[in-house]
C-alpha cells in the first residue's frame, strides 16, 4: 500500500521520541504510587544515560550497557531513599537537588566520552516478519528497549492492580498511617518504589545515549525528565494513560517538525508549543470524571511518614 | 625563646610569605569566559574553548583564565557576568548572541572591566563586539551541496530566527542555486542551540521530506549522525564533525577564535584595548572549511575552493545581486550588493527557501 509507506519513517521516529518518556514516568509512576514525589528524574535519566554509554564503549556489551543504567539509576535513587525516607528531609526539595547532583555527576563522568560516537543499539531484524510493508518495520523491526518498555507497562499495570503487592503498595501511598497500622513495612515498600523508579528513569536515560542519538552530550536529556513528571500528573497516575501520553506527546513533536519542513504556514513557535497544548487538553479532557482522580492519585505523595508508636 | 614566641615568628613569617606570594601572583590578568552551553557539544562552545586555550598557552602565567558553561541567555547570564566583573576579571568573553543585553547591563556597573560579546550588535566605549561571517562558510557550503544533492532539496535544521542563523539559509540558498537552479530549500525550527534529540528529530523530518543534504545553525552532532544513519549528506557545524559521520560529512565549517582571542587579551595586558566591531570571515581565518569528504568529485572540490578563495580576496560577493526575495522581488538589483548594517539585520527569506520566516527573537 504505497499510500501509507510515507508515515512509516514518521511512526519510527515517534517511537523512539517517545520511549525515553514511557520509561521514566512508568518509573516514576510506581514511586508517586507509594506516596513519594522524586522530582529528580532528569537526574537519575542522566546518570542512566552516562552510565550506558560509558558502559557500551567500554565492554561493548549493551546488556550490560541498559544493566549500568538502571544501576546508576537505582543509585541516585537509594540516595534520594536514604535523605528522604530515613532522614526524612522534604522530598520536594531533595528531588530538585538530586536533579542538580545528577546533571553535574552525569557531566563529570562523562568528560572522557564525549565525541566519541557508538553504534546504535541494534533494532530486531526478523526475516519475513520485519521486511512485511508498513506494519513489519513498526511492530517487528524496533530496538530491544522499545519492547521493554511495553512490557514495563503492562507489568506495571498488572502489579498494580492485579496482585496483592500492588495493592498494599498503593494503600501505601493512600494511607500510610493505615497501612503501618495492619503492619506493613511503609520505609521498606517505599525504599522498593523509588528503586524501581530510579532504575527505570535509568533506562529512560539509556535509551537517549544508546538508541535515539548514540553519543553522550551534556545534558542531553534536555528536560525530558520533567515532562515525563508532568505526564503522569496529567494522566492522573493510570499506566495505560501514561503510555498514550507519552506517545502524544512524541508525536506531535515529531509531527510539527515534519509540518515546518513540509513548509506548513504557521509560526515554528506556536508548532514548538504544540506538543506540551495537546498532550495537557488531551489528558485533562481524558480524566475529567473527578471521582475517578480520587480513585488513582496516591493521597499521601510527598508527605512524610512519621510512624505513630 | 620559648614556644610561644617561636610560634608567632613563624606565623608572621607564613603570613608575610603569602603576602608576597599574592601580590607576585596578582600580576597575572584574570580573563573570563561565558558559555551558553556545555564545551561537551562537540560545536559551537567547543571551539570557544580552544581559543581560551589557546589564550592559556600564548600568555602562560600571565593570565589566569576561567570559565562558566551552560548558563542559560536571560537573568542567569546577568548573575554569572555580574559575578565574573566583580570577582576581578579584566576581560570578559560572553559568547552567545543572548548575552547581548546582560552584557551591556553590567559593563555599565563595571567601566573598569572589558567586555567582548559573540554575535551581538549593541557596543559601549567597554563593550566590543565580534562575529565571524558563517555566512562565508555556508557560501562555498552551499556551491558544495547545490552539486552533491540529488533530490533537489536540502534540509537546514535552525535554532532561532534571528538575522545570523537566516543569513545562514540565504547564503546557503543563494550559493546552490546558482550551480543548481532547482534546489529548494527546507527549513525546520528547534527554537534551542543544543538539544541533540531534538536536532536529530528535526534532521530525520527533513529527510523523511525529501532532503538528501542536511545542514544545521544547531551545536551538536547529532544532524550529522542522523545523515549518517540515513545515507544522505551532512555538513559539520562550528567544528569538525567527521567522527560522528565518516561518510555522510561533507565537510565542515570550522569557528577559530584562537587568534582573535589572543589579540585581544594580549591589547588588554598591553593597555591598548578600545571598543571595536570585528566581523571576520575566511579571510581572517575565523572561519575555515574542514577537509573534503574523498566521496566528492574532483570538478565539486575545485568549485569549493576555488568560491573560498574568490571570498577571502573578496571577489565573489555572496550577496551581490541580482538577489530575489521569497515573494519573487527583487531585493538588490544587479551590480548592488547587501552592505553589512542590511545583514546584521536580515529577516527575510531569499527565493528558494520553502515556508514563512517566524518572527524572530
Amino acid at each position: 500500500m504505497s499510500g501509507f509507506e510515507w508515515l512509516v519513517p514518521v511512526i519510527l521516529t515517534v517511537i523512539t521520541a517517545a520511549t525515553p518518556l514511557v520509561f521514566a514516568a512508568i518509573g516514576e509512576l510506581v514511586t508517586e504510587k507509594s506516596g513519594v514525589l522524586n522530582l529528580g528524574v532528569e537526574g537519575m535519566m542522566l546518570v542512566g544515560a552516562v552510565a550506558a554509554f560509558a558502559t557500551a564503549t567500554v565492554t561493548g556489551s549493551y546488556i550490560l550497557a541498559i544493566l549500568a543504567a538502571a544501576a546508576a539509576g537505582g543509585f541516585l535513587a537509594f540516595l534520594f531513599g536514604i535523605l528522604t525516607l530515613s532522614l526524612m528531609a522534604n522530598q520536594v526539595a531533595t528531588g530538585l537537588a538530586l536533579t542538580l547532583f545528577g546533571v553535574g555527576l552525569s557531566a563529570l563522568v562523562g568528560q572522557d566520552f564525549v565525541g566519541e560516537p557508538i553504534d546504535a543499539i541494534a533494532k530486531l531484524n526478523i526475516a519475513g516478519l520485519t521486511d512485511i510493508p508498513v506494519v513489519g518495520p513498526i511492530l517487528f523491526g524496533q530496538d530491544p528497549l522499545v519492547y521493554l518498555s511495553f512490557v514495563m507497562v503492562a507489568l506495571v499495570s498488572w502489579f498494580l492492580y492485579k496482585t496483592k503487592a500492588g495493592l498494599v503498595l498503593r494503600a501505601v501511598g493512600d494511607s500510610h498511617d493505615a497501612a503501618h497500622s495492619i503492619g506493613y513495612s511503609v520505609i521498606g515498600i517505599r525504599y522498593l518504589a523509588v528503586l524501581f523508579g530510579g532504575a527505570m528513569s535509568g533506562i529512560g536515560g539509556a535509551y537517549l545515549s544508546l538508541a535515539y542519538t548514540p553519543m553522550w552530550a551534556e545534558n542531553m536529556t534536555a528536560g525530558r525528565g520533567w515532562i515525563a513528571l508532568a505526564l503522569i500528573v496529567f494522566a492522573t497516575w493510570k499506566p495505560g494513560l501514561v503510555l498514550v501520553g507519552a506517545y502524544m506527546f512524541g508525536g506531535i513533536t515529531i509531527l510539527q517538525l515534519h509540518a515546518q519542513a513540509a513548509g506548513l504556514d504557521v509560526p515554528s513557535q506556536v508548532l514548538s508549543m504544540l506538543p506540551y497544548l495537546a498532550t495537557i487538553i488531551v489528558l485533562v479532557l481524558i480524566s475529567k470524571d473527578e471521582s475517578r482522580i480520587r480513585k488513582h492519585a496516591p493521597a499521601c505523595i510527598g508527605k512524610i511518614f512519621h510512624p505513630a508508636a | 625563646m620559648n614556644f610561644k614566641n617561636i610560634a608567632g615568628l613563624l606565623g608572621a613569617a607564613v603570613v608575610a610569605g603569602g603576602m608576597l606570594a599574592s601580590t607576585g601572583a596578582s600580576a597575572e590578568e584574570k580573563i573570563g569566559f561565558v558559555y551558553v552551553g556545555p564545551i561537551g557539544d562537540h560545536g559551537w562552545t567547543y571551539r570557544h574553548d580552544i581559543g581560551r586555550k589557546a589564550v592559556e598557552e600564548a600568555f602562560g602565567d600571565k593570565v589566569k583564565t576561567t570559565y562558566v558553561e551552560s548558563v542559560k541567555e536571560g537573568a542567569d547570564s546577568e548573575r554569572v557576568i555580574r559575578k565574573m566583573a566583580a570577582d576581578g576579571h579584566k576581560l570578559i568573553f560572553t559568547t552567545s548572541f543572548g548575552f547581548m543585553n546582560p552584557t551591556v547591563k553590567v559593563a555599565k556597573q563595571f567601566p573598569k572591566v572589558m567586555f567582548e560579546h559573540a554575535t551581538g550588535y549593541k557596543r559601549a566605549e567597554n563593550v566590543s563586539t565580534y562575529a565571524a561571517r558563517f555566512y562565508e562558510g555556508r557560501y562555498v557550503v552551499g556551491k558544495i551541496a547545490g552539486k552533491m544533492t540529488k533530490t533537489n532539496i536540502i534540509g537546514y535544521v535552525g535554532s532561532f530566527p534571528i538575522p545570523e542563523v537566516v543569513r545562514g539559509i540565504n547564503a546557503t540558498t543563494l550559493a546552490a542555486r546558482s550551480v543548481n537552479p532547482d534546489v529548494q530549500v527546507k527549513v525546520a525550527w528547534v527554537n534551542t542551540w543544543y538539544d541533540p534529540g531534538k536536532e536529530g528529530d528535526a534532521a530525520k523530518a527533513l529527510i523523511d521530506q525529501g532532503a538528501d543534504v542536511i545542514l544545521q545553525h544547531t551545536d551538536s552532532p547529532a544532524p550529522l549522525q542522523v545523515a549518517e544513519s540515513r545515507g544522505v549528506w551532512g555538513v559539520g557545524q562550528a567544528s569538525d564533525m567527521s567522527k560522528f559521520s565518516a561518510k555522510a560529512q561533507l565537510t565542515a565549517i570550522i569557528d577559530n577564535w584562537d587568534t582573535y582571542y589572543v589579540e585581544r587579551t594580549k591589547a588588554v595586558l598591553d593597555g591598548t584595548w578600545k571598543s571595536q566591531d570585528v566581523w571576520g570571515g575566511l579571510k581572517s581565518k575565523m572561519v575555515e572549511i574542514a577537509p573534503y569528504n574523498d566521496a566528492i568529485p574532483a570538478d565539486v572540490v575545485a568549485l569549493a575552493e576555488e568560491t573560498r578563495k574568490g571570498l577571502m580576496d573578496g571577489s565573489i560577493k555572496p550577496f551581490a545581486g541580482p538577489i530575489k526575495g521569497q515573494d519573487g522581488t527583487v531585493k538588490v538589483k544587479e551590480g548592488e550588493e547587501l552592505d553589512d548594517g542590511v545583514l546584521l539585520g536580515m529577516d527575510w527569506y531569499v527565493e528558494g527557501v520553502q515556508g514563512k520566516l517566524p518572527k524572530g527573537n
